[in-house]
């Protein structure tokens, strides 16, 4: 295993480009994160903060640029140069991603105790009781009322779905987590809720995240840092108050004055 | 060639398939034996059966018999039942190969659902018919996916289904077609055959095919190949067993199936490998309810199975 | 710790103006040429009419405004970070460990306890729940807020209440450098005074100070010096 430098980025992108056929999706994307920050990208429907989450979490190659991640295995390696099983590896043992829609990501199948204890089995557990025993603790720290964990994700209402699958993405101690609109299909006052435990989370395990949200408020509360995307640009970067507070771009000042007040 | 060029008078090819078709299935078959537990993808064809009645079993067969072959055909591990006696037949008219149900004298043993009970000896091939040949597929349904893993050997997945069943049922439950890591390299669902029969798989002597017609792929199991069963470490895994014997020969350790009688709630076990159980009884063995219980038929019934253990090989 | 003769903030040459794009790129200057040096164990006020530029000052300083003109050093580690072109992740450990800043407003997750608000930045530091539990209960305590309200969310607060929880969010660290915008704005005599006596007990610990302060009282109570905003406002 390679040492990884505690201090040095966890995942660095340079130039990133995507185009489908002539139109570009990401341009010229370039940042770093460490581990305990939590990046925010925001941006209107069709600015390419999807494609870019996709692009970084090694489901769609780039066009062009570089995505290089701080694995145990490899060290700082762009993940496009790693072989597809490499970059599998990567993304079952280092990886979680959070879709918007939990049907998406859960195995709706399978009981809610699987679908949980499922990233350990992918990564080498061969233990019934160990896995239950962690897929219960996992259960009670994302609040899910462990007399349930033997029924079928459709079994539970939307709220409690996406905290499943936030536990799905967390049981394996992953060291970046991506989000794509973790609390989009949520009504208010379970958002709240889940926003504070996913901080709380992100804290006590001091992972990094990349959270995609078009909600000014949800990535206030969440991240620490923050992308402005407008038409496959970043227009701004920049700590999430400041970027809020003090927008630099045309854009941003819309974005931010468009928030509508309660 | 000579073969195919002596029977003008047949409508078809020997053994049903046109020689191109056997040699392209020989070549996948080939290929198969070469990586044990790996589906390797075949033309399947269109047979006189439909889907699900045997055509990737029928096909392996037509591509492997020659006229000195003994072909045995079961079906639940009974010889008797319709399949199996229409598929014996198909061949026999076919292939011109003898047939039989005594496992012992049989080249070519056809199945879906058993191992017969008898050992199996060098020589020997098993062709099974495969209805479903991707082990993750219920778990996965998309086959670029499950093909990757099957690459990568990435199995963790497999494990779910053992997951879901201990939390249910408190052990391991799969009755049949239970997943088999193949000579610790691919994972292979062992068609729908019971779990009782997966220890016979390893390290066998005879060459195991299956066959799947409509999802055209071949896969098997060479002789001496480590064949493992997945479990948990705490919950290793574990064939069925019966507390009762059969009914009929009084065997305790063979594959039982269960009869209704009535509707009063009565039912007997019986062995579902018939040849093997006729067998004991020639050798004189009787279970609990031979002889009597069905009385009016007992010396008629004793009389057929007499008669198939003598005929043993039918022309 | 920073030696004495070192000072905490080192402000050089400091301008802001803003740009509002979607009016026509109008371009709205606030203060040019700002320079100030705070050291450890003062309290410095900012001084001058509203709108001067008082608070966007205090915001600049805590990097969150974006200043177009010069520098503002922090002692962090005793070593000076410019918190208007370090990385974020600099300026995130610097306002984790050193500058503290109180706004105006309480700006939290809803429907989370007082308490575990109080608690967080500490638990962000890494202190052990148990003892955070018990410094946040403490400083409740001495903010005079109810302990029946401990456990319930902020939202329904008086504004007073609101704004002794958002000190207590702050004041609960002892962090080196300390910002305050109003922190009093809307307590009454007894609780102005309690938060003046933290912010005096911090300052002898040795914590450099930049405030706004309207109310002439408290004004005299804790600042060591003024400083006039005013006099570097900046033509349009």
């Amino acid at each position: 295993m390679t040492q990884v430098q505690s201090d040095g980025p966890l995942l660095s992108v340079k130039s990133l480009h995507h185009y489908f056929g002539p139109l570009a999706a990401c341009r010229n994307v370039s940042f770093e994160l460490r581990r305990g920050e939590i990046l925010g990208i925001v941006g209107e429907s069709g600015s390419g903060k999807t494609t870019l989450l996709r692009c970084l979490s090694g489901q769609l190659a780039p066009t062009s640029g570089e995505v290089l991640f701080a694995s145990r295995r490899h060290g700082l390696t762009d993940i496009f140069a790693l072989s597809e099983q490499d970059r599998r590896r990567i993304s079952r043992e280092e990886w979680g991603y959070v879709h918007q829609n939990p049907r998406d990501g859960l195995r709706m199948r399978v009981s809610g105790g699987a679908n949980v204890a499922e990233p350990m089995m992918m990564n080498g557990t061969r233990h019934y009781g160990q896995m239950r025993a962690l897929s219960l603790d996992w259960f009670a720290r994302v609040e899910l009322d462990t007399a349930r964990i033997d029924n079928k994700p459709r079994t539970f209402s939307g709220g409690m779905q996406q905290r499943l699958q936030i536990a799905r993405n967390l049981i394996h101690g992953p060291s970046l987590v991506f989000m794509d609109e973790p609390t989009g299909g949520l009504d208010v006052s379970v958002q709240a809720r889940l926003l504070d435990l996913m901080r709380a989370l992100v804290r006590d395990m001091g992972l990094a995240a990349i959270i995609v949200t078009h909600d000014i408020g949800v990535a206030r509360l969440l991240a620490d840092r923050l992308l402005v995307m407008k038409s496959g640009d970043v227009v701004e970067h920049g700590l999430t108050d400041q970027v809020l507070d003090d927008p630099q771009h045309g854009y941003t000042q819309l974005l931010v004055s468009s928030v509508l007040q309660i | 060639m000579t073969i195919a060029n002596q029977s003008n008078r047949r409508a078809y090819n020997y053994a049903y398939l046109d020689e191109q078709t056997k040699r392209m299935v020989r070549r996948a078959i080939l290929k198969a034996i070469a990586i044990p537990g790996y589906q390797v993808p075949f033309g399947s064809r269109e047979m006189p059966v439909p889907y699900g009645w045997g055509t990737g079993g029928i096909q392996l067969t037509a591509a492997i018999i020659g006229p000195d072959d003994v072909y045995k055909c079961i079906d639940q591990g009974a010889d008797d039942t319709t399949n199996a006696v229409s598929i014996r037949r198909f061949f026999a008219r076919v292939a011109d190969v003898a047939t039989t149900e005594r496992t012992q004298d049989a080249s070519i043993i056809q199945t879906r659902h058993r191992i017969p009970e008898a050992p199996l000896g060098p020589g020997q091939i098993m062709v099974y018919q495969v209805p479903q040949p991707e082990p993750l597929r219920g778990l996965e349904p998309r086959e670029t996916e499950t093909r990757a893993m099957h690459a990568y050997e990435e199995y963790g997945l497999q494990y779910l289904s053992l997951y879901e069943s201990v939390a249910a049922f408190g052990r391991i439950a799969g009755g049949a077609g239970y997943p088999v890591l193949v000579d610790e390299r691919y994972l292979m669902s062992p068609s729908p055959i019971p779990k009782f029969d997966n220890p016979k798989l390893h390290q066998s002597e005879a060459l195991h095919l299956f066959g799947a017609g409509r999802e055209k792929r071949v896969y098997a199991v060479p002789p001496h190949t480590d064949v493992r069963s997945l479990d948990f470490e705490d919950y290793p895994f574990e064939v069925q067993s019966w507390d009762e014997v059969c009914g009929l020969c009084g065997c305790g350790e063979s594959y039982k199936d269960e009869v209704i009688l009535d509707d009063a709630g009565n039912r007997m076990f019986v062995c579902s490998d018939s040849a093997y159980c006729g067998d004991r009884r020639v050798a004189g063995h009787a279970g609990p309810m031979a002889g009597h219980a069905l009385d009016g038929l007992a010396t008629g019934d004793d009389n057929t199975d007499d008669d198939a253990a003598a005929v043993g090989i039918e022309a | 710790m920073h030696q004495n003769d070192q000072p905490a903030i080192r402000i050089t040459g400091l301008g802001k103006s803003f740009t509002l794009h979607n009016q026509g790129a109008a371009v709205v200057p606030v203060f040019a040429d700002v320079s100030l040096e705070v050291r450890s164990g003062e309290c410095v006020v900012l001084a001058g009419a509203s709108g001067m530029g008082k608070s966007t000052l205090l915001r600049s300083i805590y990097a969150n405004y974006l200043p177009c003109a010069g520098s503002v050093e922090i002692s962090h580690d005793s070593q000076f970070v410019d918190i208007t072109r370090a990385p974020p992740h600099l300026v995130l450990d610097v306002r984790r460990r050193t500058m503290g800043y109180v706004s105006q407003f309480l700006r939290v997750i809803p429907r989370i306890p007082t308490l575990a608000l109080v608690m967080e930045p500490l638990l962000e530091n890494g202190v052990d729940a148990a003892e955070a539990r018990e410094r946040a209960e403490t400083i409740l305590t001495k903010l005079n807020l109810p302990s029946t309200l401990w456990q319930l969310p902020p939202a329904t607060f008086s504004g007073g209440e609101q704004q002794r929880v958002n000190i207590a969010r702050v004041m609960v660290r002892e962090y080196p450098v300390l910002l305050l915008d109003e922190p009093t704005a809307s307590l009454d005599a007894a609780n102005r005074g309690t938060v003046v006596a933290l912010m005096n007990e911090a300052r002898a610990r040795g914590t450099a100070m930049v405030g706004i302060f309207h109310d002439e009282i408290v004004r005299e109570q804790v600042a060591t010096r003024l400083f006039d905003v005013a006099r570097h406002r900046a033509a349009a």
